[in-house]
Formats: structure tokens, sequence, C-alpha cells
């Protein structure tokens, strides 16, 4: 330090101009920055490839846990293995049996339609992914997961484990992908409440093991223990996937919303592996459904590929509702749609108005079309929520 | 002399991003201290020259990779307490480490301020009170972090 002593004399003649100078350079240059990515997206080129030189550090910074998981599972010993896998043996003895059932359903699903074959899966394929760093604060809450854009990732793709929903990727870079948490405060996922069919929108809390659902009147119809599942509005994620369990109802006679809290069904904390899902192009949840897209469905074989990776679309705003109009032929769950909406209604236009700055990201697509209570959930899977790990091949 | 002290702040800046996003339990998560703002400021106090402003804007360029919601957000906000550390620095290197601390204490808030207009403004509000945690924690531990810094650097360069 005390080399400097001399320099110390004359600091502001450094090479390229005085401090004041060079901050101004550097700030507007952030600025510039700022608004480059943030209003134009002219920079995701430029992410994506600072995103792939990150991936090494990031690698490097995980590789101590990793090894030690690596440790573990080479040492574990024979016995405990047996025992794991009588237990997988079990489960998916269990899963193939629900299976056929799922098939019969959706078989009988599809008739009740008046479609000549059943529907086609959701879901098209899947991808499993490692985590490769965690980000667990109450301020932030994010995966790093070693799948990118080669994979076929995409900004916006919805992220799962074999219970529930996790998140949704934010940032892709060619080999890895951040993905945003259901539980960060930045996220609000559309929600149903599979008892009831009443809709809403789960926002993360301000920790990291709770759903808040700050829009439902206090008169609601819930209660603990209900199984949220997602609605499907919003068209980031399909609709039927299970979210979360109600775990606290308050109900406060001064306020007039009820304060209700949720924990998530995944658990991102003993993952090791998340679920990329890729959903079918034309099985869109959201509502603008054509006479001529419900003929495809009952066709049931166009297109039958991964979504092409557009990551520009999804920011876009959400097309304007279709109205009421075209929807499956009276389907989706019955219990849903007439008696839902006039309930949501009063809660949808604040949560619009609180999350829509959520903009950017991916996560302020689900409110924008949550706001409009006019839609009708688009013709669905059966509303036996199927399993995420069905249909894989 | 120079080459050899700008290598020292790689790595400085290298390991500091390591302590930044290694993964840690939530609890301790809010509590870590923004290591690579208080290595850049190190440098900026005690080595104007060597790394100036441009060194905050960059690893604030880093941070925005890693973790920041828009491009250029920490840039800017690293660039401003960079200044003012640059702009200072002959005051700062000659105060014990416990004002240093305050002064520390100051541009850690600066730059929290900073990060919080632009995540109101770009749409990313968190509001929690817990995210200005770490310019407390930052505070305290920056006479260990300058101390070792110091060892490192005063070894090689003098």
């Amino acid at each position: 330090m005390a080399a400097f002593g001399t320099a110390a004399g004359r600091p502001l003649t450094g090479r390229g101009g005085s401090p004041g100078f060079r901050f101004t350079l550097y700030a507007l240059l952030s600025v510039v920055m700022m608004y480059l990515d943030q209003r134009q997206h002219y920079l995701e080129q430029v992410r994506y490839v600072l995103q792939a030189a990150a991936y090494p550090v990031q690698l490097a910074v995980n590789s101590p846990p990793a090894a030690w998981r690596w440790l573990r599972d080479s040492l574990q010993s024979r016995d405990a293995l047996r025992t794991e896998n009588g237990r997988l043996r079990g489960a998916q003895r269990d899963l193939e049996l629900r299976s056929m059932r799922y098939e019969a359903l959706e078989r009988e699903n599809g008739e009740l339609r008046g479609l000549k074959d059943a529907l086609p899966p959701v879901a098209d394929r899947w991808l499993a992914a490692e985590i490769v760093n965690i980000q667990l604060s109450s301020l932030r809450q994010r995966l790093l997961i070693n799948r990118g854009a080669v994979n076929g990732v995409f900004k916006g793709q919805a992220v799962l484990d074999d219970r529930g929903l996790i998140g949704q990727t934010t940032h892709v870079g060619p080999w890895s992908a951040e993905v945003i948490l259901i539980t960060d405060p930045e996220h609000a996922v559309p929600v149903r409440i599979e008892r009831t069919g009443l809709r809403t929108i789960a926002v993360g809390a301000a920790d990291t093991t709770s759903l808040a659902l700050p829009y439902l009147p206090a008169n609601a119809d819930i209660k603990s223990g209900d199984l949220l599942v997602t609605s499907g509005l919003g068209g980031v994620f399909p609709e039927g996937y299970p979210v979360a369990r109600v775990t606290e109802v308050h109900r406060d006679a001064v306020q007039p919303l009820a304060q209700v809290r949720a924990a998530p069904l995944a658990h991102v904390d003993t993952d090791g592996e998340v679920m990329l899902v890729w959903f079918r192009a034309d099985h869109p949840p959201a509502p603008a459904m054509t006479a001529d897209s419900v003929g495809e469905l009952g066709r049931g074989d166009p297109a039958m590929q991964p979504q092409p990776t557009p990551p520009k679309p999804r920011a876009a705003p959400p097309p304007p509702p279709a109205a009421p109009e075209a929807q499956g032929p009276g389907a989706a769950a019955g219990q849903d749609a007439p008696l839902a909406a006039p309930a949501a209604r009063p809660a949808a236009p604040r949560a619009a108005a609180k999350s829509a700055p959520a903009g950017s990201a991916p996560s302020g697509a689900p409110p924008g079309t949550a706001a409009t209570p006019a839609d009708t959930p688009a013709s669905a899977p059966p509303p036996g929520a199927p399993r995420p790990d069905e249909g894989q091949p | 002399m120079n080459v050899d002290s700008r290598g020292r702040l790689l790595l400085s800046v290298f390991v500091a991003l390591t302590l930044t996003v290694l993964p840690l339990p939530p609890w301790l998560d809010v509590l870590r201290p923004a290591f690579l703002v208080l290595t850049v400021l190190f440098w900026s106090v005690n080595a104007p020259r060597t790394g100036g402003i441009a060194l905050g804007f960059f690893a604030g360029l880093l941070l925005d990779v890693f973790q920041g919601p828009v491009l250029g957000e920490h840039a800017l906000a690293l660039s401003l307490i960079t200044y003012i550390a640059v702009r200072e620095h002959q005051r700062i290197r000659s105060k014990p480490a416990i004002q240093q601390a305050l002064f520390v204490f100051v541009a850690l808030l600066f730059y929290e301020v900073v990060l919080f207009m632009i995540d109101g403004w770009t749409g990313h509000p968190v509001t929690s009170p817990l995210r200005w945690l770490h310019t407390l924690t930052g505070a305290l531990i920056w006479p260990p972090v300058a101390a070792i810094l110091a060892y490192g650097s005063g070894r090689r360069l003098a």
C-alpha cells in the first residue's frame, strides 16, 4: 500500500482522465446497458455469451458439494441399495397401475368430449437436469441447472420435480439455465383450488418454504389441506399440475382479504435433479381456442415436437383473450369455470396491478392473462392431475 | 510490480466472486456480506490506480451476470461507490480499521440504495427489509477482510 505513496499526490491525473470523468462514462454506459436490456431486449445475445462464460465458474464453485455427494453415493452400502431398489420397484408397480387407470380415464374423457380419439398427452417430452448451484435466501431463490439452449431449453419453460411444480427458467445460456422458484418473492403462479375450482394467484412469500395467496376474499371457500394446482392461465404452466397444499388460513374480521399460506409440494432442498418439460405447442392453456385447434386435438397428432426456442414471444404481452366463445366443448372439469370466475374477479385486477411490474421475467405473463377473468380453461387434461412421470418414454 | 499487483487483484476478485455465489443455507445467505464489493472497495482505497472505477464497473458486470435482473445494475452501483472510494482514498486510508468500517457501511448503503431504486424501476421489487442486512455484516467483516487483503498485497507489492 505504501508503494502508492508517490502516486497518491496526484491521483486525478491517471490514465483516462479524472475519476469524475471516468465515473460519468461508466455510469452512462451502465444506464444505456440497462435501458437496452430492459426495454429493448437487445442484450439477449450478450447475456447468452456471458452466461456461457460464467458457467465454468459456477461449476467450479459447486464442485466440493458435488464431490461430497458423489462420494456419499459411491460409498453406500449394499443393504441400503437393496432397500432402495425394493422401494423403487414398489413405487414403479404403483405407478404402472395408476397409469393403466389413467389411460382408461383419458379415453373416457375423450369420448365424453365427443372426440374421436383420446386427447394427446399435454407434455411432449421430459429432460432431467441436474442442479448445479442453488441460491435460497428469502430475497432470491434461484437454481442453476446443467441444461441450456443446446438441449432445447427456452426462456419461460416449466420446471417440475416428481411431486410438483418448482419454477420456470429465466435466463438460458448454452449449457446452463437459471430457474426462478415459485417461492421467489418475484414470482407468481396462477393456481386453482382443486376442491372448489376457485382460481387465484400464488406468489412467493418472504421465506423459502411457503407461498402466499394474497388475493382471496375473506369469505372464499378455502381451508387448510386444500390442494392447489396450476390453473393454466398465463400460458407458461399447463393446467392441472400440483403446486402446493394450503397450510394456514387466517381470516380477520377487519380485513377484506383472507391471509392464506401454502407449502409447495416440490422439495427443492432435497432434490438433486429437476425435470424440464416441453408442452404441446397446440395445447395452449391460454384461452384463445378456435374451432380449428379443437379439431386438431381430435385428430391427436399434429407436430409432436418440442416448442422451438423463441425467448421473445414469451416476454410479449399475451394476446387479447378471444371472448368466451370458443372453448373445449363444455368440458374441462365441469366444477370449474362458471362458479370460479365471479369469485376470482375482484382479486384478478389487483393481482395484475401488483405483479405486472414483474415485467421482463416471464413471471409477468401469468398475472397478465389472469387479469382477464372471461377466459375459461382450455380443453385440458383430465382433472386427475396427471403425474409428470407418466408418459415418459 | 504492476503486473504482479494486477495478478493479485484478479485473484482476489475471483476468490470474492466464489464466496459470493457459493451456495449457503437460507438463514446464512441473508447475512452473507457482499464480498466482491468489499474487495473492490479495498483496491479502490489502497491502489486507486491499479483498479479504479473500471474495476468497479467490470466487477459489477460480473455480479450482473451471476445474479442481476438487468445487465448494468450492479455495474452502476459499484461504479458509484468505487468513484467515492477513489476520490476519498487518502482520507480513508489513513484512518484505523474501525473508522474505515464506518465508511464501508455508508458505501454499502449507497450501493444498496442504488440497487433498490433500479430494482423498483425495472419491476423486480424486493421490499423485504432483510436486503439491507448485508450492509451491516459487510461493515463488521471489513477489518478482517482488509487485513487479509493487505497482507496478501503488502507482501507482494513491497
